[in-house]
C-alpha cells in the first residue's frame, strides 16, 4: 500500500523504456552493430533494456554510515539497587528512534542522489496538478535545451505510456513508469527506472511526477530540485491551498501564460501567494506553446545545474532552494566525465 | 485520509525497533508532526485506534508532539510560531510568509517492555 494515502500497491508499477519511433532521425539514438550478419540494425519500435556501464547500481542495497540514525536507540535498564514496596516490570524501558516515518523512501532517495551525483547529472522533480502542462513543458524543454543540457526523462502516470510516446522523438532517452493505482512516484520506482535509461553524456534528468499536488510532496526521489507548475487557469490561491508541495519548490513555473488574459488571473496575487509559501523559489511565467519564458527557464536550469546539486535536504524532501550555494560552480562539472 | 497509511508505516517502524530491542510489547508511541508536513494529527490518532490492534502496540497510547512552523507577516513583520498553517496574520490580518521548519514526520521514541 502507498505509504502516504493508501492509494494502492507501490510494488506493482511497470517500467516501459521508450525507443524513438520509426522513420525519425537517428543521430541521437544508437545502433546494434553486433547482429549476426554484421549489419547495423535499424531502430525498432519495441522496448528493450539499454546496456551501459554502471558507475554504481542505483538500487543496490547497501548501508552507509550516514544512513544510520543519528541517534541510535539505547535502552534504560534498572541496574541500581533500591528497596521495593511494590512489584512492577523491570524490563520497561524507552527506545529512542528519531527516524522519519518514511525512512525507507528517504534511504533510497539518498542512493539515487549519490548515483546521479557520480554521473554529474542534475535531476529535477516536476510536480503539478493534472493538466497543468508538465508534458508540453518537457517536450519544449527537450527541444530548446538539447545543446546546453542534454537530458533524459522519467515519466510517471497511473496508466498509459502516452506521455512517454509524446516525448520519445525529442532526442532524449525516455522511460515511462505506470504506477497502477499509486498517486505519486517514490524513490524505489525512480531507482528501477534509472536502470533502463541510457545516461551517457546526459547532464539533466527530468522526472515528471504523477499529476497530484498532495502525496508527491512527501516523497523525496533523490532529485536536486523540485519544480512546481501552476497554470493560469488554476486560481490565485492554489499555493495557499496546497502549501507542502509549493514549499519545497526551487522553481515555480506559471504555465500557459498565453492564456492569461482569457483566464482572468490576477498575476500579482498569484505571485504574492507563491511567495508566501515558497519565499526563496524562482518564479517564471512560461508558455510551452508560444515559447515565451522558455529561454529564461532553461538558463535558470543551466545555472542551477552548475551549482552543487545534491546536498541532502535537512528537513523534508527537496528543500534545496534555488539561489543557494551560488559561490561554488566547480564541483558539479568535476563529476562529469 | 492518507494519515491511515502513514500510521501503518509508523506502526511497522515501531514494531521493528521494539523487536530489535528485545521487547514484546509497546506501551507508548511518540511521534513528532510538523505543521508543514501536510499531516493532520487528529486523523493520525483516529488511524492509530483502528490499526494498533493485532500489533505489539495493541494497548499502547499515542503521543504526538506538534512542531510549529514559523511565519512572518508581510505587512507588520510580526513573527508567529503556528501549529496549523494559516496565512492571515494574528496581529494585523496581513499575509503571512512561511518560514523554515515544521516539516517533521518522525517516530520519536517508544516505551516498551
Amino acid at each position: 500500500m502507498c505509504d502516504n494515502c493508501g492509494c494502492g500497491d507501490v510494488d506493482s508499477f511497470t517500467i516501459i523504456p521508450m525507443l524513438k519511433s520509426a522513420g525519425i532521425d537517428t543521430a541521437a539514438g544508437h545502433s546494434h552493430p553486433s547482429h549476426a550478419d554484421g549489419a547495423t540494425a535499424a531502430h525498432h519500435d519495441y522496448p528493450h533494456q539499454y546496456t551501459y556501464n554502471h558507475l554504481r547500481e542505483p538500487q543496490r542495497e547497501h548501508v552507509h554510515a550516514e544512513d544510520l540514525s543519528p541517534e541510535p536507540r539505547h535502552e534504560h535498564v534498572h541496574d541500581h539497587d533500591h528497596p521495593h514496596t511494590h512489584s512492577h516490570d523491570h524490563s520497561h524501558r524507552t527506545v529512542r528512534v528519531h527516524t522519519p516515518i518514511l525512512e525507507e523512501n528517504d534511504r533510497r532517495a539518498r542512493h539515487n542522489r549519490r548515483f546521479l551525483k557520480a554521473r554529474g547529472i542534475f535531476a529535477i522533480n516536476i510536480v503539478s496538478s493534472p493538466g497543468s502542462g508538465k508534458t508540453s513543458l518537457i517536450a519544449r524543454t527537450l527541444e530548446k535545451a538539447a545543446g546546453v543540457l542534454p537530458a533524459a526523462v522519467i515519466v510517471g502516470d497511473l496508466e498509459t505510456a502516452n506521455d512517454a510516446i509524446r516525448l520519445r522523438d525529442k532526442g532524449a532517452p525516455v522511460v515511462q513508469i505506470t504506477t497502477g493505482t499509486v498517486c505519486h512516484l517514490d524513490a524505489a520506482m525512480v531507482s528501477r527506472a534509472l536502470k533502463h535509461l541510457d545516461l551517457e553524456d546526459r547532464r539533466l534528468l527530468i522526472i515528471e511526477n504523477v499529476g497530484n499536488l498532495v502525496c508527491p510532496a512527501s516523497y523525496d526521489l533523490g532529485e536536486a530540485m523540485r519544480v512546481v507548475l501552476i497554470s493560469v487557469t488554476e486560481g490565485e490561491d492554489k499555493p495557499l491551498k496546497y502549501p507542502p508541495i509549493f514549499r519545497g519548490a526551487g522553481i515555480v513555473l506559471i504555465t500557459k501564460i498565453d492564456m492569461c488574459a482569457a483566464s482572468g488571473l490576477d498575476m500579482q496575487e498569484l505571485r504574492r501567494n507563491i511567495r508566501a509559501v515558497a519565499p526563496a523559489a524562482e518564479i517564471i511565467e512560461v508558455s510551452a506553446r508560444t515559447g515565451e519564458g522558455m529561454d529564461e527557464w532553461i538558463e535558470l536550469l543551466r545555472a542551477a545545474s552548475c551549482r552543487p546539486s545534491n546536498a541532502s535536504p535537512n528537513s523534508g524532501p527537496s528543500f534545496q532552494k534555488s539561489g543557494q550555494n551560488d559561490s561554488d560552480h566547480s564541483s558539479h562539472s568535476h563529476a562529469v566525465s | 485520509m492518507h494519515e491511515i497509511s502513514i500510521m501503518q508505516n509508523a506502526l511497522e517502524l515501531a514494531e521493528k525497533h521494539a523487536l530489535s530491542a528485545g521487547a514484546t510489547s509497546i506501551s507508548s508511541i511518540s511521534l513528532r508532526v510538523g505543521a508543514g508536513s501536510g499531516v493532520v494529527p487528529e486523523a493520525l490518532e483516529f488511524a492509530f485506534g483502528v490499526l494498533k490492534k493485532q500489533t505489539l502496540a495493541a494497548s499502547a497510547s499515542l503521543h504526538i508532539e506538534r512542531v510549529p512552523t514559523e511565519f512572518r507577516c508581510s505587512h507588520c513583520g510580526a513573527l508567529s510560531h503556528l501549529h496549523e498553517i494559516r496565512f492571515d496574520c494574528p496581529e494585523c490580518n496581513g499575509l503571512l510568509i512561511m518560514g523554515d521548519g515544521g516539516n517533521d514526520l518522525e517516530l520519536s521514541h517508544l516505551e516498551v517492555s
